[in-house]
């Protein structure tokens, strides 16, 4: 067998196997999301009948596009910016603008998380007490009252907020200086069996709980007439894409990490499920706990307010944990797993803009992150851990999310498929290596379900924002914060494009050789 | 419960975890390709090779 390949780039850090792979992808699949926006959704979206777009809206979109990132990751090699390069010289900034994304998230993701933590403290005394909307703006974020006069930004630090997120911090530096192996697949191997099994007890115990099945009913009793509305299946498609991890650079940086014989859709396949299959099991723990709290309250489920986002863990779940009986233990599992869901998610957001400026740069992995680490940590408390942060958040997860991360897609979809008609020799990528194969079907999910769909959406996301604003903030503030964070995106992709690579990408020749000229006929057994 | 509402949450978890075993089941049988493209050979000329842990 020979030894020598084709690629004259020093090698790559990898995953120890398809195991440690598979769990690190799941890990960074499952995040919060999973837990607080897919009950409110489905609830929201025809109950029941949800899962018919929900379905195929994982088939025709979330598994074709995870397979894109699969393809590219792993036949170029590198983190978005090599990646993109690789495929077309000019196409970098669309790397770095994946890569950007990612720092923006991973600054206000870190902050949710040191909530999680906080929230998991006070839910061995129950501190919350009986006003949980009141204890979470008031006494734990000190929300700045922005309608009657408050700031809308200051630099009012709030120790109980910061010090969690500087814990956070720390530990994904120490985790992602640790590398791929001994820091990233390490931390899941840990994280992600803990947080399935502590969610699954607290699934276990909610559906147990008096009036849980009026939570399940509401949830999935199912309303056909919502199949009729587009809005649904828009829904639909947008909750597979955001809550895979997709198209914003994580995936491709993941899968450069495998060996270059590795098996790409059929593990991938396995992520795309597992994740589904969390979010399920989330929609139903969450729905039966939300069943007990209005049994509790003496009202309709459909009558609770706060069944999704922040306000559904911060402080609804809250007053949940404080009316059943074990409480504590509840509340400990419950904020226990967003911060491991969260933790795992955000060191994969964090790994994509390592690897680019380790390769852009020539930065030592310990430098790299050494770096970004604390510049990022720096933004986040001086973003986050103030009276401001909750609004901070809000804005700026709206505009880097339905707006950044959608355009990202839709742009990686248009000029791989329709302007550099790349998508065949991803296609052969993926069949050559992988043991579930890849039909022409995928030819249409990603050039034309994925993008039309994806355009809709940001399109009249856009329109919406411009005319509508956005929460009733102000206007200015939005300005700023909201459209600004996307001028800061697209900004920060063009100038990281423009510095000399310290070691150059472009001497690489992809494997396998694309068109196969003797491959497809004489390989086969050949190599072992 | 009610049986419409039974009846959707039993065929979403059998769609999605069955999803999940099938595939899983399906990469324990065929975890990797026995034939590859000549060449591909991951090299270690500038680190130490890891322990690979392959299924």
């Amino acid at each position: 067998m020979s030894t020598t390949t084709t690629d004259t780039s020093p090698p790559r850090e990898q995953f120890t196997g398809q195991v440690g792979f598979i769990l690190s992808a799941i890990g960074s699949a499952v995040g919060l999301g999973n837990i607080w926006r897919f009950p409110g959704v489905a609830y929201e979206n025809g109950g029941g009948a949800f899962l018919v777009p929900y379905v195929i809206a994982l088939l025709t979109a979330g598994i074709p596009i995870l397979f894109l990132d699969y393809a590219l990751g792993h036949r170029f090699r590198g983190g978005p910016p090599t990646v993109f390069r690789r495929v077309k010289k000019w196409l970098e900034t669309l790397g770095w603008f994946q890569v950007m994304i990612c720092f923006v998230i991973a600054i206000y993701y870190a902050a949710i998380i040191g909530w999680a933590l906080s929230f998991f403290v006070y839910s061995f005394t129950l501190k919350w007490g009986d006003d949980t909307a009141a204890f979470f703006t008031g006494d734990y974020l000190q929300l700045s009252d922005t309608a009657n006069g408050g700031a809308w930004f200051t630099l009012d630090f709030v120790p109980a907020v910061l010090i969690p997120l500087l814990l956070v911090w720390v530990a994904t530096i120490v985790v992602l200086a640790g590398g791929v192996a001994k820091g990233i697949e390490k931390a899941n191997v840990v994280f992600l069996p803990l947080l399935v099994i502590a969610f699954a007890v607290l699934v276990v115990r909610a559906v147990f709980l008096d009036g849980a099945t009026d939570g399940l009913n509401a949830l999935f009793t199912p309303d056909w007439s919502a199949l009729g509305d587009m809005n649904v299946w828009i829904a639909a498609y947008g909750q597979i894409f955001f809550s895979l991890s997709v198209a914003f650079g994580i995936m491709i940086t993941y899968s450069s990490y495998r060996k270059r014989r590795a098996n790409l859709t059929s593990p991938g396949l396995v992520v795309a499920f597992s994740n589904s299959g969390f979010e399920m099991l989330a929609g139903i723990g969450v729905f039966a706990a939300l069943g007990f709290l209005a049994n509790e309250q003496g009202v309709a489920v459909g009558d609770l307010e706060g069944i999704s986002g922040p306000i559904l863990s911060f402080v609804t779940f809250p007053a949940v944990v404080s009316q059943m009986p074990a409480g504590p233990l509840f509340g400990a599992l419950f904020f226990g797993s967003l911060a491991m869901a969260g933790f795992t998610s955000l060191i994969s957001i964090l790994q994509v803009v390592s690897a680019g400026f380790q390769e852009k740069f020539g930065l030592t992995r310990r430098k790299a992150v050494l770096w970004i680490g604390v510049v990022a940590a720096v933004l986040s408390v001086v973003g986050f851990s103030t009276t401001t942060g909750l609004i901070a958040l809000d804005t700026i997860d709206n505009w880097s999310n339905n707006v950044g991360i959608v355009a990202s897609a839709v742009l990686m979809c248009v000029f791989l498929v329709w302007l550099l008609r790349t998508s065949p020799e991803l296609r052969y990528h993926l069949n050559a290596v992988s043991t579930f194969q890849v039909g022409r079907w995928w030819y249409v999910c990603v050039g034309a379900i994925v993008p039309a769909v994806l355009l809709y959406m940001l399109i009249s996301r856009i329109v919406d924002l411009a005319r509508n604003g956005y929460e009733g903030y102000d206007e200015t503030y939005l300005l700023y914060a909201g459209w600004g964070t996307l001028v800061f995106l697209v900004v920060g992709a063009v100038v990281l494009t423009l510095p000399r690579w310290r070691r150059s990408p472009d001497d690489f020749v992809a494997w396998p050789t694309y068109p196969p000229v003797m491959a497809a006929t004489t390989s086969k057994g050949a190599n072992r | 419960m009610n049986g419409s509402a039974i009846m959707l949450m039993v065929l979403s978890l059998l769609i999605v975890w069955g999803g999940l075993l099938v595939s899983i089941l399906a990469l324990r049988a065929r975890p990797e390709r026995a034939d590859f493209p000549e060449g591909g050979v991951d090299d270690h000329r500038e680190d130490d090779a890891i322990t690979e842990r392959d299924t």
